[in-house]
């Protein structure tokens, strides 16, 4: 069974965000990984791969040529790693993504592509949806269980007030919510090995595509900082004092309930 | 020339999502601000009684695609049918709510129609350059994005339940039933089981209330005071992701980067610090109120009130006064 | 000259640190209070390769480099110095000494599974009248037969009763002084061979430390470590190597002690502000921080000397001289600037302080680290 799990690099999670100006994030020293449901899915690979062997293919788009991320899913056991990179991508949009992503995954074989639910940064979650739209195959969001069945998953996935389980054909793709599995450590001697795996770096004339042709629909058009949440009052006064002047203030003052 | 303003109308049981009414609601304001139509997309069986509650909330008009493959939600139908209806009829602009089904959905659309798509929006405005600008909280929320691009056709867009109200203008709306042709193809993913969760509390994004536990709380034991406080007020019960962690609470209770995104008008956080990537998922809320025992913790930088104690002699006490209020 | 960390050792930092906290911590207090050694989180050191970090694959291990190992057991002893000195002892100790003494025989029996940290590893050489004066080892052997028959007992033995493999040091005849020790592997559940009450300690309380008793203990003759009369050295040499690993515990109590006082000083609010706005506050950090870097460079120097095979016996020592005092330092002035609170066992920074401790005095106090030093330097200018 071979896997392609899509992986992106983004800001550690405790990041401070500072903005360069005004259509530009600052990320001179800031700590950069593996998203962490990309961590869920890698793994989810790695125990599909023990189970019905084959090979484990990260795909990752990124402007910059940054190996992080993907050193860190080759260092969980992953097999080998293409990044697409380009200066073009600079202003890439999810549409964007989701072109080259497919356009790279579509020279490869493969019998299911996983990711996580959503990046941490822009928190889209489109890429998947519009990559299995591209590729012609079924996508399942937001999924808590695989159960791989021959050559179709039964798969659980997350839904408003409850779950739904779901049969799909293989090849599709599944995005992975936390609850899914419990991503392992890269272990001693995967981490030394992680270095020698096989990284493909590939532009976009790599693989055949224009900048127009992967040209943003959707476009940042200005940054900001959002007001900052001021401290309000500390009730004080004895437990049933306070409880009771907070129920009369939710009321009375701010008038939600 | 008119091309027409779309909201994807989500129902269950008969009546319209209330995340659904909001983004209608908004959608009637930026209608009328750009003398367009503000059309009501609803897909679904038996459903031609939701037409006159689109037209309360704003709809000029209400598309109706009745039709057994649509009866429960699956990607691939609801695709294949609202694509449809959109080429056919070309409207400017297409909002869903950011609710299971929108996030979903609407990529998906967006995709087969080669269009833009700006997702979990909390706020839009018209703009004569790019027809309309989307807010959207990025990096946890610490920026704010503010998003549109012209050759986007249809712009399509996902907004955050709660970021609007919905607000009554009661039009008649002009009923258009459509058919559709539903692609096979489109139909190899199926669902085999829709899986109600245990509890009936009201869904964590649409509710107007939420008490929150974290690691305070202590145990599954300790949620059931809190789970009183919710029962008074009507709301629904979330927690931490530390409190997910332990097992205490379900993942999909869990508020924050990895769990929910909530905004409701109040946000109760019992036994919680107040970490970043617990604040990212309900900044956004009206007012925010903080019961934990250390008077350092980070939530009462962002609560709008604050009482420092043991939360399980607050909140059953808290408990009781808002039930003599609200009697 | 380049300061930076290889792409591998800030992985395996990242790992053993989100180890440490995620895996390590949440039992920490349950095992303090307990006393407990916990040979689960040891097995789970084996799964992440850290037991066979420095030594060579054909034997279990990756082929790693010492300042990877330092890195471990600093980033362990980060948040629990009793974890960080299972494995420094582990290695240093208890596998050392087999892979650099060791026949191939040896090593595949006894290395590979150490290094592969499916078997624990233990060091028996103190005994009381014979510290780091190996010359005073009262634990005696002789020849029987295809055997080795040790009687005597050993002291304050880390990771002992849990252990599965023993490297242990005895004497055949008093009046040879050093030269008549030697080494030798022993099994746990060897006939003759048992163990005193778990020792209590100041700290570093949920490692365990053990008497080994011996009493007509008969071991096979190829459990000879090294040659007869060897042991000596093989003792030496190995603590020379002990002492990056302890550094690294040193400084890894430190560097916690140290994040543990400045997160509470930026919070603490005395007279209207936090304390950390007042100069003293922000000196005694500066102090910490300086005496910290210090000793990490020093930590990573010994480990660049060692995996380099160049002579190491001087930066080792120098290395826990100064990590072991600046931790002592640091958690004393941790505790202080925690005032009250710093005394109770609610914050962490007592045990990082009855954890130091301990750095100052095993594998070499801080007298004998001296010695060592400065017997060094008299050799450079004599």
């Amino acid at each position: 069974m071979n896997i392609v799990v899509l992986v992106k690099q983004v800001f550690d999670s405790e990041a401070k965000i500072i903005l360069k100006n005004t259509t530009q994030i600052d990320d001179t020293g800031v700590t950069q990984g593996m998203n962490l449901l990309d961590e869920n899915a890698v793994e989810e690979a790695l125990t599909l791969k023990q189970k019905f062997g084959g090979e484990v293919i990260l795909v990752s788009m990124n402007p910059v040529k940054t190996e992080k991320a993907l050193r860190d899913a080759l260092a969980m056991g992953a097999d080998r790693a293409i990044l697409i990179t380009d200066p073009v991508l600079q202003n890439a949009d999810e549409f964007t993504a989701a072109q080259v992503l497919a356009k790279a995954i579509s020279t490869l074989n493969y019998d299911v592509i996983l990711s996580g639910k959503a990046s941490s940064d822009y928190q889209a979650s489109q890429v998947p949806a519009r990559i299995a739209e591209i590729l012609g195959i079924p996508h399942v969001n937001v999924v808590v269980n695989i159960d791989i069945q021959g050559d179709k998953a039964v798969v659980t996935r997350e839904v408003d007030g409850g779950s739904e389980i779901i049969e799909v054909p293989l090849p599709s793709i599944i995005t992975a919510q936390q609850s899914l599995n419990t991503p392992r450590y890269p272990t001693v001697p995967n981490i030394m090995k992680a270095k020698k795996k096989e990284l493909k770096v590939l532009s976009l004339a790599d693989l055949g595509l224009t900048a127009d042709e992967v040209a943003a629909k959707m476009s940042i058009l200005e940054y900001s900082l959002p007001p900052v949440r001021k401290a309000g009052r500390i009730i004080s006064g004895d437990p049933a004092q306070a409880s009771a002047e907070l129920a009369s203030l939710l009321q009375s003052e701010a008038k939600v309930i | 020339m008119s091309k027409g303003i779309w909201v994807f109308v989500e129902q269950t049981q008969g009546n319209i999502r209330p995340a659904s009414l909001e983004v209608l609601s908004q959608g009637a304001k930026l209608a009328a601000e750009k003398g367009e139509d503000l059309a009501a997309v609803i897909l679904g069986t038996g459903i031609g009684q939701l037409a006159s509650q689109a037209g309360l909330y704003g709809a000029d008009k209400v598309y109706i695609a009745d039709d057994a493959k649509l009866e429960s939600y699956t990607t691939g139908a609801y695709t294949s049918a609202l694509a449809q209806l959109i080429k056919e009829n070309g409207p400017a602009l297409v909002l869903f709510a950011d609710t299971a089904i929108g996030k979903d959905l609407a990529p998906r659309t967006a995709q087969r129609l080669s269009t833009g798509l700006a997702s979990d929006c909390t706020g839009l405005e018209s703009d004569p350059a790019t027809y309309v600008t989307f807010m959207r909280p990025v990096y946890s929320g610490e920026v704010i994005a503010r998003v549109g691009n012209l050759s986007a056709d249809p712009i399509m867009a996902t907004i955050r339940p709660k970021t609007f109200e919905a607000v009554e203008t009661p039009k008649t709306p002009e009923v258009i039933n459509v058919a559709v042709t539903i692609d096979p193809a489109d139909l190899r993913a199926i669902l085999k089981e829709a899986i109600k969760a245990s509890s009936d509390r009201i869904d964590l994004t649409e509710a107007a209330i939420v008490v929150s536990g974290g690691r305070g709380v202590k145990g599954k034991e300790g949620f059931a005071v809190l789970e009183e406080l919710a029962d008074v007020l009507g709301a629904a019960v979330g927690s931490s992701r530390a409190a997910v962690e332990e097992g205490w609470t379900e993942h999909s209770q869990q508020v924050g980067q990895t769990g929910k995104m909530v905004a409701p008008t109040l946000y109760i956080a019992c036994g919680i610090s107040g970490a970043m990537q617990h604040l990212a998922g309900m900044q956004g809320s009206k007012f925010i109120v903080g019961i934990n025992k250390d008077p350092e913790a980070n939530i009462f930088a962002v609560a709008d009130y604050g009482i420092v104690g043991d939360l399980f002699e607050i909140v059953p006490l808290l408990k009781d006064e808002c039930k003599k209020l609200l009697a | 000259m380049n300061f930076e960390l290889t792409e591998e050792q800030s992985m395996m930092r990242a790992m053993v640190r989100k180890f440490a906290e995620e895996d390590v911590l949440p039992g920490l207090e349950e095992r303090e209070e307990k006393e407990e050694f916990s040979r689960e989180l040891f097995d789970r050191m084996g799964e992440l390769g850290l037991t066979g970090i420095v030594f060579p694959e054909a034997y279990g291990g990756v082929d790693g480099d010492y300042i990877s190992y330092a890195i471990a057991v600093e980033e362990l002893s980060r948040v629990d110095a009793s974890v960080g000195v299972t494995l420094s002892a582990h290695v240093s100790l208890g596998s050392y000494p087999i892979y650099k003494f060791g026949t191939h025989e040896q090593k595949l029996k006894y290395l590979k599974p150490l290094a592969e940290g499916t078997a624990l590893g233990a060091f028996g050489l103190t005994e009381p009248d014979a510290g780091s004066d190996a010359s005073g080892t009262k634990t005696m052997y002789t020849a029987d037969g295809d055997s080795w028959v040790l009687n005597g007992s050993k002291i304050f033995i880390t990771n002992a009763y849990y252990a599965d493999t023993y490297v242990v040091f005895a004497q055949s005849d008093r009046s040879k002084g050093h030269r008549g020790i030697s080494a030798f592997i022993v099994e746990k559940g060897t006939p003759g061979f048992t163990f005193g009450p778990k020792l209590k300690k100041l700290g570093i309380r949920s490692s365990a430390t053990y008497e080994l008793i011996f009493q007509d203990c008969r071991i096979p003759k190829e459990n000879l470590l090294g040659e007869e009369g060897q042991g000596f050295k093989v003792a030496m040499m190995t603590l020379d190597g002990g002492r990056i690993g302890i550094a690294a515990q040193a400084l890894g109590i430190a560097q916690g002690a140290y994040e543990a006082a400045a997160k509470y000083a930026t919070e603490r609010v005395q007279f209207g502000k936090p304390i950390a706005t007042l100069q003293n506050t922000q000196f005694t950090l500066a102090d910490m921080a300086t005496q910290i870097e210090a000793s990490r460079l020093l930590i990573y120097q010994a480990g660049y000397l060692d995996t380099a095979g160049k002579p190491f016996g001087k930066h080792s020592a120098m290395a826990k001289l100064l990590a072991s005092e600046t931790a002592m330092w640091v958690t004393t002035k941790a505790v202080q600037m925690f005032g009250g609170y710093g005394y109770t066992r609610e914050y962490p920074v007592e045990r990082m302080m009855r954890d130091a401790k301990i750095t100052e005095i095993y594998e070499g106090t801080s007298e004998i680290q001296r010695v060592v030093i400065g017997a060094a330097i008299l050799k450079e200018f004599s």
